[in-house]
């Protein structure tokens, strides 16, 4: 089911949680809302769920799911599917009753009967591979079992909708990389809608078809992982994808000038700041005419696929950040306190909000 | 944000209902209090104040009190630093035992110090060759009022020590602090409101105590009689302005009380909003 | 005392004054707590078990049981009911006078017994605020066994509220919305997901109210009218035994006293263990 923001805002008191918002989630989309602490990610995900309500003035917002106006319906008349960072499991129910809770709760109208319910719960534990634990307290179940309970309730009722709040957020590194690739994968089993929020921007990339990124009760930018990373539309969405290495400086007749340090770059005269991803940082042991950018290695670190390098100089505000191949790393012998140059092979230039790349060289 | 009974009929309904039966329950004896001791007027209420035996019986409890609460404060302090900061088989049964006051009726508290320090028992006969008269005089009162208020500054601080733990003290420790001066530098600057909230039960419960006092005192006019026991033979004498007028005071000290809890939780409140 | 602390359980204790600390409690319990409690064993000695088999089941006494379980068992349902509305009240809505409402309810801790016995009997009297307005329909509360449960009810009000509040505050606001958002009405999340969380507290502060009921002295008596076999309270018999001396019959009436309260407490503090244990897997 789709689900359509127009206009939505939120006040808390005298602070604003959310600037005016509209966003459009298709059919059987996979979202993420990714920012840091404070940027409304949560509360946005929770009026969608009806748990919070938009401000209704000045001017109203409206949630579509579908073609169903839901902005006035109760969150218990929602349809929705909500799981909880810490679970929110009820205790004093074992895991069957959790999941069947929902069903159990219906009108009883629409209420399946007993057994049809013990067939539905035990299809959703078997699902989430937990049937053997269907009469354990949620105490007597791990943290990431706990969060599978809470999937499978949530999913139990059917909803048109499933959301997520940081669904994966108590859960140690490597629990929360299974759930991750287990929910992707039942996303794509049963095709329904969901929105999930995070302050991982590797988990959003990973896991969603497209990604929300917000900061300060804003949208910044809503697209495709992939267009996301190549193509950020300001320098927060790019600073926030990853880490960043600052490189200020002085601009005149087509080289930057920073203390020592010197760039050439194609660009008019005056201040600039450049951005650089730690992998578009070449390292060598000499400099070209036109790019001479002398560092100091303080710190590196093995572990994963490349190696870490951290790099400093005196012409450098903050410490740079460069990856470079194994077989680099042994060619070039690092080592603490070496001297080296760096060669940018791509930059890139948020001045004025326009986005500027350098061309690869 | 909503929460199960936020619809604004349920609410306005629960409320409603909470202040109403409040008020008919808990306000209306309060002032009603109030309103029989000044109902003769001012000056008769002064009158029934300033009486020789009313004073004599707010000098004594008074006594009774500020010689309890000392008491109370050493034991329950030694209590709470014993199990909230050691292991030791017998923890539990201690923190058990000192909820027997709780649960044994006053009347009973009373009784077995009468049975045990009364001429007939076995310690008050042996004082008793000794011309030494415990029960019906003010060392029985004392006596039991420190059983029946011996619990209040242990159960203030028990709790909330054991949620402080033991990190501080130990870095104190650690950084050469001898024992007298951890507690002082360290531990008492985090129990003091706690503390001193104890130390206010104790008294409103040493200053009204009436059934465990009843049984030891004798209520001797001008000699052995506290307040609560003053107001009853006022109140049995048919007396009613009279027993309102000492109830009156006994429900002042009860409002102190309500107001400094009152105060030392919303600066608890404040403290936590800081951190 | 250095010594002692060291031996303890094999390893050093860290923190200092276990042997002072353990000194004092121990000695005061003693001396306190416990030993007059044998003044009480010494005197029941005296008798033989069919004297004391008859002293307890006189008559007169075991209406004063009746009277006593009955009241207290109905003051402490009506706690339940008043403590459970109020907690609620005072954790889950903000309305101007709150604070007084919540202050209010340590009142009855506060105000000393004896107060709250004659103003309650002053209240409820036929020429009283209350009676005179209960009375014309029919209630009569002062001198009657109604009468005793109000003053039981009015003594014990803040031993639910403050054992449930703190739980209910406790509860996080996820469980609400989860109930919620899985489709579940007000009443049902009320009954079917909060409900089970409050039970230990409630039952717990009832407990201890019903406890407190049963030992209630100074508020009840004003208030009883102390008829033989009508409205006397089993702790108004003891005070009466001893006033004519009879310290054995004293003994016999308050041992029973004495040891259905242990009881109760004994049992209210082993099955919240119990309870707390289920439902935190076994480690707190």
């Amino acid at each position: 089911m789709s689900i359509e923001l127009h206009h939505i805002a939120k006040h808390f008191g005298a602070t604003q949680a959310l600037e005016p918002i509209d966003l459009n989630i298709h059919d059987g989309e996979l979202v993420g809302l990714l920012g840091p602490s404070g940027s409304g990610k949560t509360t946005l995900l929770r009026i969608i769920a009806g748990l919070e309500s938009a401000d209704r003035s000045p001017t109203p917002g409206k949630i579509l799911f579908g073609e169903r106006d839901v902005t006035h319906v109760h969150v218990r008349d929602r349809r929705i599917g909500f799981v909880f960072q810490h679970y929110a499991l009820f205790r004093h129910m074992s895991v069957f009753d959790n999941v069947a809770f929902g069903l159990t709760v219906m009108p009883r109208k629409d209420r399946p009967s007993k057994g049809e319910i013990r067939a539905r719960v035990f299809r959703l534990l078997e699902m989430v591979k937990l049937e053997h634990f269907a009469n354990r307290l949620p105490a007597q179940l791990s943290g990431g079992q706990q969060q599978r309970v809470s999937l499978a309730r949530a999913l139990a009722v059917q909803p048109d909708v499933l959301l997520l709040d940081e669904p994966f957020g108590a859960l140690d590194a490597k629990v929360r990389q299974d759930l991750r690739r287990w929910l992707r994968r039942l996303h794509e089993e049963l095709g329904f809608t969901s929105v999930f929020v995070t302050h991982d921007q590797e988990e959003a990339l990973e896991l969603s078809d497209r990604v929300v990124v917000m900061s300060n009760g804003r949208i910044e930018q809503v697209d495709t992982p992939e267009a996301l990373y190549r193509a950020p539309k300001n320098r927060f969405v790019f600073e926030f994808l990853g880490d960043v290495n600052h490189l200020e400086g002085r601009v005149k007749n087509g080289v930057l000038t920073c203390g020592d340090a010197q760039l050439k770059v194609d660009l008019p005269d005056g201040d600039e700041e450049l951005l650089l991803r730690p992998h578009e940082v070449r390292l060598a042991e000499t400099f070209e005419p036109g790019v001479h950018l002398p560092m100091t290695i303080t710190a590196f670190s093995l572990v994963g696929a490349e190696v870490r390098v951290e790099l400093e100089a005196d012409w450098l505000g903050a410490p740079w950040l460069a990856t470079v191949r194994h077989s680099d790393f042994e060619r070039l012998k690092i080592h603490r306190g070496q001297r080296l140059y760096a060669h940018p092979r791509r930059w890139h230039r948020f001045k004025d909000e326009v986005v500027k790349a350098s061309q690869p060289h | 944000m909503r929460r199960v009974g936020d619809a604004p009929a349920v609410r306005g309904l629960l409320i409603l209902a909470a202040v109403l039966l409040s008020a008919l329950f808990l306000l209306l004896p309060l002032v009603a209090i109030f309103a029989q001791a000044l109902s003769s007027g001012v000056m008769v209420f002064w009158e029934n104040v300033s009486n020789v035996y009313t004073l004599h019986a707010i000098g004594l409890t008074l006594l009774i009190a500020l010689m309890t609460i000392p008491v109370c404060l050493v034991f329950g302090v030694a209590l709470a630093w014993l199990v909230t900061r050691f292991r030791f088989p017998g923890r539990r049964i201690l923190q058990t035992l000192i909820d027997i006051p709780f649960a044994v009726s006053p009347v009973v508290a009373g009784l077995v110090y009468l049975l045990l320090y009364g001429r007939n028992g076995w310690i008050g006969n042996f004082l008793d060759g000794y011309d030494i008269q415990l029960m019906f005089a003010w060392p029985g009162i004392l006596m039991v009022t420190i059983f029946v208020t011996c619990p209040f500054v242990a159960r203030e601080l028990i709790p909330l020590m054991q949620a402080q733990g033991t990190r501080e003290e130990e870095a104190a420790v650690t950084l050469g602090a001898s024992g007298w001066t951890v507690f002082r530098r360290v531990t008492l600057p985090n129990i003091k409101w706690a503390l001193l909230y104890g130390v206010i039960l104790t008294n409103a419960r040493a200053v009204g105590e009436f059934g465990a006092v009843s049984v030891v005192s004798g209520a001797i006019r001008g000699q052995t009689n506290t307040l609560p026991l003053h107001l009853e033979q006022l109140y049995q004498d048919y007396n009613a302005v009279g027993a309102f007028s000492s109830a009156a005071l006994l429900a002042l000290i009860a409002l102190l009380t309500l107001a400094t809890k009152a105060a030392l939780q919303r600066r608890a409140t404040r403290r936590e909003a800081i951190l | 005392m250095k010594s002692l602390s060291f031996r303890q359980s094999g390893s050093a204790r860290v923190l200092p004054g276990f042997g002072l600390s353990m000194g004092i409690s121990v000695l005061f319990i003693s001396l306190v707590l416990l030993l007059p409690i044998t003044g009480l064993f010494g005197q029941l000695a005296g008798l033989s078990l069919a004297e004391y088999w008859s002293i307890v089941t006189e008559g007169r006494v075991v209406a004063s049981y009746a009277v006593t379980l009955g009241a207290a068992a109905v003051a402490a349902l009506i706690n339940a009911a008043f403590g459970l509305l109020l907690a609620w009240v005072l954790v889950r809505y903000e309305f101007p006078g709150k604070q007084l409402l919540d202050a209010l309810m340590d009142l009855p801790f506060a105000l000393p017994t004896a107060v709250a016995g004659i103003t309650l009997a002053t209240l409820y009297a036929s020429n009283g605020w209350m009676g005179r307005l209960l009375e014309p329909l029919g209630f009569q509360v002062a001198y009657t066994w109604v009468g005793i449960a109000l003053a039981m009810a009015f003594t014990s009000i803040p031993f639910v509220v403050r054992t449930v509040q703190p739980v209910l505050e406790d509860l996080p606001a996820e469980i609400d919305e989860a109930a919620m958002s899985l489709g579940a009405t007000d009443g049902v999340a009320f009954r079917r997901v909060i409900m089970p969380h409050l039970w230990p507290a409630l039952v717990t502060g009832t407990g201890l109210a019903f406890v407190r009921s049963l030992g209630e002295f100074g508020a009840i008596i004003f208030i009883a009218g102390n008829m033989p076999y009508e409205t006397e309270i089993t702790a108004l018999m003891i005070f009466v035994r001893l006033q004519e001396y009879d310290y054995a019959g004293a003994s016999a009436i308050a041992s029973v006293v004495l040891f259905t309260s242990l009881a109760l407490l004994l049992a209210i503090n082993v099955w919240q263990g119990r309870f707390v244990r289920r439902l935190h897997g076994g480690n707190s």
